[in-house]
């Protein structure tokens, strides 16, 4: 048996204020038990970091250049105890649906800043305990980021980026540049500029996340750009096929099919 | 509602204003006509007074048939159709006056005199609807001209409403929250840097506070305001922000605004400088010609950042007030050319001596 030594929490900071970051880590230094992994100025950077390091516990802005701290939320898909830290109090909903441990509004004082960091403690402790027990295992039924963010995102407002990651790079696809989307297995691959990026999201999130005016479930599997579709061609007996302007043919669902020559005969 | 009959201090000069067109009726039955004076009288003025009432009704086929709509044929049928429907009712009435009044011994001859006359009556009375309608087009007209200035005057309530709406409502309030932060950083790390930074943001703070009451500042003014601003978003962003000015001296004294550019400033700063890593410059230019000063405001921003996150409020509330003020002489432009942002006003130049 060895020495049941603290276990050391590590922490990530994240904003693009050299100020606000310092407020955080005078904070946090006052914890022994709290090591500044590190220390990032803006979304991309954060990203690299919490995968390559896998923090227990993120300090994250939400507005910063490149990426937003929910984009970073949702791109991290991290099991880290995550505190939102930002200036504006109309996000404490979002927040909490993508399940930050804690909200703080700056600025803030010691006192608010030690019920966020306890509060994320003890998520860290439960969440390490049921790690522990075999019962707890299989933890995939949890919605992925992604999914959570897609739900997150507030309503009446359809995206118009959306960023992947592949390992520690992080690319960001402007939503005219989506030829379409395939649902493959857990994950979407979002196809745009002939390239595939993989994210783990479910297609119907994904789905209820696009302006409908713009892109159409033509099937159980695949959202389109209604902008990239040339023709829609007869395909076997009775079902289609959507060829896109790039050559690729993509299949239509008898259902997608209604909607479509729904959508062509406006 | 009837604007003559639905109030009584309008009716009484309306029917007092019927009195001379009675006498020219009692003249008319006396003389032409061959009614006994007292028939005339006793005839003429009841008649003439009830015709009064019945001509009222022209009100409401002049409403129907406004002179800048109708039609002439509209119009001359309309008019003349109430002309004939109206006297015919009259002579109508006339007639039965008389029958009543030939009961008396007096006016024994009134009944057949007055069938004699019963055309000339009827043409009086379509001449003096016809006048009527003319009298009632009149009004009309001056009802609306009337409606017409309340509205402007209205309108430039809700506009001066709206300005001072705006100007409450452009100090950002996370603004002060990101200062306040940087200053709680700044407390125990450089304190005197922190006590700098507090004056600072005072200093904007009571600059933007006694605005509101005033229509127009000297660009001067507005320009130290700008840099009081700068001078807290810069301790906050540090080496990220970079301003360059290139403003003509003697746009110094013309009048604008108040807040007018602070906003497209600070849109500079939150949508285009906070976006980038490595943060960015913003120029602002002023040049006064020919009695116009032309404003450019330029920042770069990080083109990949969705679209949404420029422009906004502020800049829609530039462009209004500036509308309001000038009409179509000021112009207000947003232009995009690679990773600059640009918005561009153009406005006639108040000097002092043209806004006091």
């Amino acid at each position: 048996m060895t020495q049941p030594t603290e276990k050391k929490f590590r922490a990530v900071i994240v904003d693009d204020e050299e100020l606000a970051r310092q407020v955080l880590r005078e904070f946090l230094t006052m914890h022994p038990e709290i090591e500044i992994a590190a220390e990032c100025a803006n979304g991309f950077e954060a990203v690299k970091s919490v995968t390559e390091l896998k923090p227990d516990l993120v300090f994250l802005d939400v507005q910063m250049p490149k990426l937003d701290g929910f984009e970073v939320l949702e791109l991290i898909g991290t099991n880290a105890a995550v505190v939102l830290v930002t200036a504006h109090d109309n996000y404490a909903i979002r927040a909490f649906e993508v399940h930050a441990v804690d909200y703080l509004l700056k600025p803030f004082g010691c006192d608010r800043f030690e019920a966020a960091l306890t509060r994320a403690k003890e998520r860290l402790s439960s969440a390490s305990s049921a790690v522990m027990s075999p019962s707890a295992q299989p933890a995939r039924l949890a919605p992925s980021p992604s999914d959570l963010a897609a739900a997150a995102r507030p309503p009446a407002q359809y995206l118009d980026r959306i960023p992947v990651r592949d390992g520690t790079k992080v690319f960001i696809i402007p939503i005219a540049k989506l030829d379409y989307a395939e649902a493959q297995d857990d994950y979407i691959a979002l196809c745009s500029e002939s390239k595939k990026h993989l994210k783990q999201q479910t297609i119907s999130s994904l789905e209820s996340a696009l302006d409908p005016s713009r892109f159409l479930r033509i099937h159980r599997s695949y959202i389109v750009n209604l902008e990239r579709v040339a023709r829609i061609e007869p395909y076997g007996k009775d079902s289609h096929v959507a060829v896109l302007h790039n050559g690729t043919q993509l299949p239509v669902s008898r259902a997608g099919y209604a909607r479509l020559r729904e959508f062509l005969d406006r | 509602m009837h604007p003559i009959l639905g109030n009584l201090r309008r009716l009484i000069p309306y029917l007092l204003g019927w009195l001379p067109l009675s006498g020219m009726l009692v003249y008319l039955l006396a003389v032409p006509g061959g009614l006994t004076w007292i028939e005339a009288f006793a005839l003429g003025i009841p008649l003439c007074l009830l015709y009064g009432f019945m001509c009222l009704s022209a009100w409401y086929s002049c409403r129907w048939t406004p002179l800048d709509r109708a039609g002439a044929l509209q119009l001359t049928l309309t008019h003349l159709l109430g002309a004939i429907v109206v006297s015919g009712f009259w002579i109508l009435a006339a007639k039965a006056l008389a029958h009543e009044f030939s009961s008396f011994s007096a006016f024994n001859g009134v009944e057949p005199h007055l069938s004699k006359n019963l055309p000339l009556l009827f043409g009086t009375g379509i001449l003096l609807y016809l006048l009527a309608v003319a009298f009632f087009y009149v009004l009309l007209a001056v009802q609306q001209s009337q409606e017409a200035k309340e509205r402007e005057m209205k309108a430039g309530v809700l506009a001066r409403d709206a300005e001072l709406r705006a100007l409450k409502a452009q100090v950002n309030p996370h603004f002060l929250f990101n200062s306040l932060n940087s200053i709680s950083a700044l407390t125990s790390s450089d304190p005197a840097k922190a006590r700098e930074m507090c004056i600072l943001l005072g200093d904007f703070l009571r600059r933007t506070l006694g605005l509101g009451e005033k229509a127009a500042i000297p660009l001067e003014e507005e320009l130290s305001l700008i840099r009081s601003f700068l001078a807290v978003e810069k301790v906050r962003f540090g080496a990220r922000i970079q301003m360059e000015e290139n403003i003509d001296k003697d746009a110094l004294d013309v009048f604008v605004p108040p807040l007018l550019l602070q906003p497209l400033v600070e849109n500079a700063v939150v949508h285009g400088i906070s976006n980038l890593v490595e943060g960015g410059s913003i120029k602002l230019e002023i040049h006064s010609r020919n009695g116009t000063i032309s404003i450019a405001v330029e920042n770069s921003f990080d083109p990949d950042s969705p679209p949404r996150r420029r422009g906004g409020v502020g800049l829609a509330n530039v462009r209004q007030r500036l509308a309001t003020r000038h009409g179509n002489l000021a112009s207000f432009d947003v232009k995009t050319e690679g990773d600059r942002y640009r918005v561009a006003i153009k406005m006639p130049a108040d000097r002092p001596e043209r806004a006091s």
